[in-house]
């Protein structure tokens, strides 16, 4: 938002609203919400956001930090999987084999060789109120969370999956597809975790196949057949579990 | 006025004052040796005596963004660090003075890794000098209690709205025993006008805080930030006067002179190590010694004024360091001698490395400062920074007496005309 | 529509007229974001079934209804061409920018 709806005297947000450093998204809206508490506010809610980079990586401590405490606020994470702001970096939540401006796919490295960092379940292990998945793709499902996640008192967690045309190498207008595509193809799931149990949203009989929602963008256009294979194999196991531990009844 | 008196450290005078201030929101976060602060207040919290918002951070940047969005907010807020933590939280420090957020934070003055040590000296919070915070450094436990309080007031001022640093010199200070006076809490309340931050967040007229800026209006921001800390040198002395009025004590405004009117040979000081040069002071006195002493109370804004004032007569001043910036000087050396660049060219100065991690800064090496002043007159020592009481033997040479072919003279250092 | 309006900036002539914080009025624009766009949604309202899944698509959030019909803020609009694609009937279509 500061790189183009925040700069003075261009001020795009109605409501109080304010940019935290790069670290302290979740500190600075638990020093919100306790001052809000301290006021004796009733009807209000402290909400942050923060990208992939910001939540998984630079911001980890500090959000691990505001759910342990319990303290009352929602937690967006905006994850389009690499530092977009900075020109396409890679975080802990590229996924394996994806291309960007530090994994430069070569004759030696495929693009990313580690995979999408599991903050789902980091968050859920400490036992947070709250938590959820999401895409851009599945908006009413995404609406439905934000709005359970107001009623919480106490932390709330959704990691909104949203794609970056630039950064994947997309049309602007595809965006909305694909963001429903890597949820159809099992390579992302929309998922809860509240009072200490996991829910599948969405647990399709059958995926689209992971190679075209690979190949629609230009960050993975450089993986081999034996990629995808990879890449199809982990999202089964990961799926297999989920069925498993989840989705008992 | 009706106070109670007990015999209480540095670090619990803190927490005293902070129950007085009674802040609406406390970030707590263990460091040595501030974590007596911390933990005294979770005590007060515990058992009534303070009501706020106790929040156990896992870490000094976040006890600073925390206290950044409770400012926001408009709420008191406070926390304390120390060294490394001050340092870890370094982000926000300049974060938190340019959003004019007005936290008052208590440092307990430690050495910076590496090598490690938990005791005491001023390179954590002189590295942070130009973080935008006004710095505070005190010498007893008295005054940090008083200086403590007066911080919110400093800080918290609508024509200041920058944060407040409190120093206090690890385990010397922080963990030494003195009997201190506490006032009671509703006179302190009543001295103590309520947070009013306009610019604070708030339902009727909401804010959007903490934005970019362009090159067309950086400056601006920045020109501003600068004037409230130069302004705020007037808030500060209405600010101690105001309060002498009410609990009777006062300790000389930015910076506080002790025997300078007529003194010859100064010695430049902050923190605690100010007792100790006072007594050396007062016995060079009955000597027939000219000395004097300049505690500096306020390292930003910086006394300049009061400093030039207070050594009209001085032939030769001394600037005692606890810390220092490698390959120039001691950082207070740098500033008083920007200060007295002004006026006081013919002067000798000489800066004094002292006190490096926790070391001791004996009484007969004060003594021996001065003498080496009275000397350096006539000796004209070639270096103006020196070790002082280094335990091993080097190959550096402080004056022409000691070898007149190596000498290296060099502009800025070399301090006489 | 929910959105401030754009709002002349008058640059402060003096300091003391300068935001102190940094902090100013909440919703403050002073400029459209028009001039980002190439291409620009046109919709066919007759044929429009009102099924609003533009209005919760569009990135920007500026297709919204009124009075009955789909509006969309051409000021804000960046032309990014979702709400065009994910239309059902196929009734909104993206249009060059003319200059």
């Amino acid at each position: 938002m500061s790189a183009v709806g925040f700069i003075y005297p261009q001020l795009c947000f109605s409501n109080n609203a304010i940019i935290s450093t790069f670290p302290g998204t979740a500190s600075m809206l638990s020093g919100v919400a306790a001052a809000a508490k301290a006021k004796g506010y009733k009807d209000y809610h402290v909400l942050g956001i923060a990208g992939d980079g910001g939540t998984a990586d630079i911001g980890l401590q500090a959000l691990s930090g505001a759910i342990d405490r319990r303290d009352k606020i929602i937690y967006i994470c905006y994850d389009n999987e690499a530092y977009m702001n900075t020109g396409i970096q890679k975080s802990s939540l590229t996924p394996f084999g994806a291309k960007t401006t530090t994994t430069p796919p070569g004759k030696n490295i495929r693009g990313t060789l580690t995979v999408k960092k599991n903050m789902f379940e980091i968050i859920a292990a400490h036992n947070i109120d709250y938590a959820a998945t999401a895409s851009i793709g599945y908006v009413q499902d995404l609406i439905n969370k934000i709005q359970k996640a107001s009623l919480v008192d106490g932390p709330s967690y959704i990691h909104v999956f949203a794609p970056c045309p630039t950064g994947w190498g997309i049309k602007t207008d595809e965006t909305f597809e694909i963001a429903k595509e890597v949820v159809d193809s099992g390579l992302w799931y929309l998922a809860e975790y509240e009072n200490g149990e996991f829910t599948l949203n969405r647990n399709p009989r059958e995926f689209t196949p992971v190679e075209n929602y690979l190949k629609k963008q230009s960050r993975f256009r450089h993986l081999l057949e034996e990629d995808i294979i990879e890449i199809t194999e982990a999202r089964d196991r990961k799926w297999e579990r989920m069925r498993r531990q989840w989705n008992k009844n | 006025m009706k106070a109670i008196r007990k015999f209480i450290s540095g670090d619990d005078a803190v927490a005293e004052a902070v129950r007085l201030a009674s802040p609406d929101f406390i970030a707590a976060y263990p460091i040595t040796p501030q974590t007596v602060v911390v933990e005294r207040l979770s005590e007060m919290v515990e058992d009534g005596s303070l009501v706020s918002e106790f929040m156990h951070v896992e870490s000094e940047h976040s006890a600073l963004s925390a206290c950044m969005g409770a400012s926001a907010m408009g709420v008191r807020t406070f926390t304390a660090t120390s060294s490394q933590g001050l340092l870890y939280m370094a982000e926000c420090l300049p974060y938190a003075s340019g959003g004019r957020f007005p936290i008052v934070m208590m440092n307990g003055n430690r050495s910076v890794a590496l090598p490690w040590s938990i005791y005491g000296d001023h390179r954590d919070s002189l590295s942070q000098l130009d973080s935008g915070w006004i710095q505070i450094y005190v010498e007893d436990a008295q005054e940090s209690l008083d200086m403590t309080i007066q911080a919110f007031a400093i800080a918290e001022n609508a024509e200041v709205l920058t944060p407040v640093m409190i120093n206090l010199d690890g385990f010397l200070l922080t963990h030494t025993y003195e009997l201190v006076e506490i006032p009671e809490k509703d006179i302190v309340g009543s001295w103590l006008a309520p947070v009013d931050n306009p610019y604070a967040m708030n339902f009727d007229n909401p804010r959007n805080m903490g934005f970019s800026s362009q090159p067309s209006d950086n400056t601006e921001f920045k020109y501003q930030q600068h004037k409230a800390v130069e302004d705020s040198r007037k808030i500060i002395l209405e600010t101690e006067k105001s309060f002498e009025q009410i609990f009777g004590r006062s300790y000389g405004g930015l910076a506080a002179g002790f025997m300078c009117d007529d003194a010859e040979f100064i010695i430049i000081t902050l923190g605690s190590v100010t007792g100790t040069c006072r007594t050396v002071v007062r016995e060079l006195r009955k000597e027939g010694i000219k000395a004097g002493l300049i505690k500096i109370r306020f390292m930003r804004p910086f006394p300049t004024d009061e400093i030039i004032g207070l050594t009209t007569n001085a032939k030769a001043i001394a600037v005692l360091d606890r810390d220092i910036s490698f390959g120039y000087e001691g950082t207070v050396f740098t500033n008083v001698n920007s200060a007295l660049a002004r006026t006081h060219n013919d002067i000798l100065k000489m800066n004094y490395i002292a006190g490096l991690g926790g070391r001791d800064i004996p009484k007969e090496s004060i003594r021996e400062i001065f003498k080496e002043l009275e000397e350096g007159l006539t000796t004209r020592p070639d270096k103006a920074v020196k070790f002082l009481n280094l335990n091993v033997e080097t190959d550096e040479k402080y004056s022409d007496s000691e070898d007149n072919s190596t000498q290296h003279h060099r502009e800025g250092v070399l301090l006489w005309s | 529509m929910n959105r401030p309006p754009v709002r002349k900036y008058i640059k402060p002539k003096h300091i003391s007229d300068y935001p102190v914080g940094p902090s100013f009025s909440a919703g403050y624009l002073t400029s459209d974001n028009s001039g980002w766009r190439t291409l620009r949604p046109v919709i066919d309202n007759d044929s429009c079934t009102g099924c609003l899944k533009c209005y919760l698509c569009c990135p920007e959030g500026v297709i919204y209804p009124k009075e009955g019909k789909i509006d969309i803020d051409y000021d804000f609009c960046k032309g990014c061409g979702i709400c065009s694609k994910i239309c059902r009937n196929k009734v909104i279509k993206m249009e060059k920018e003319k200059k």
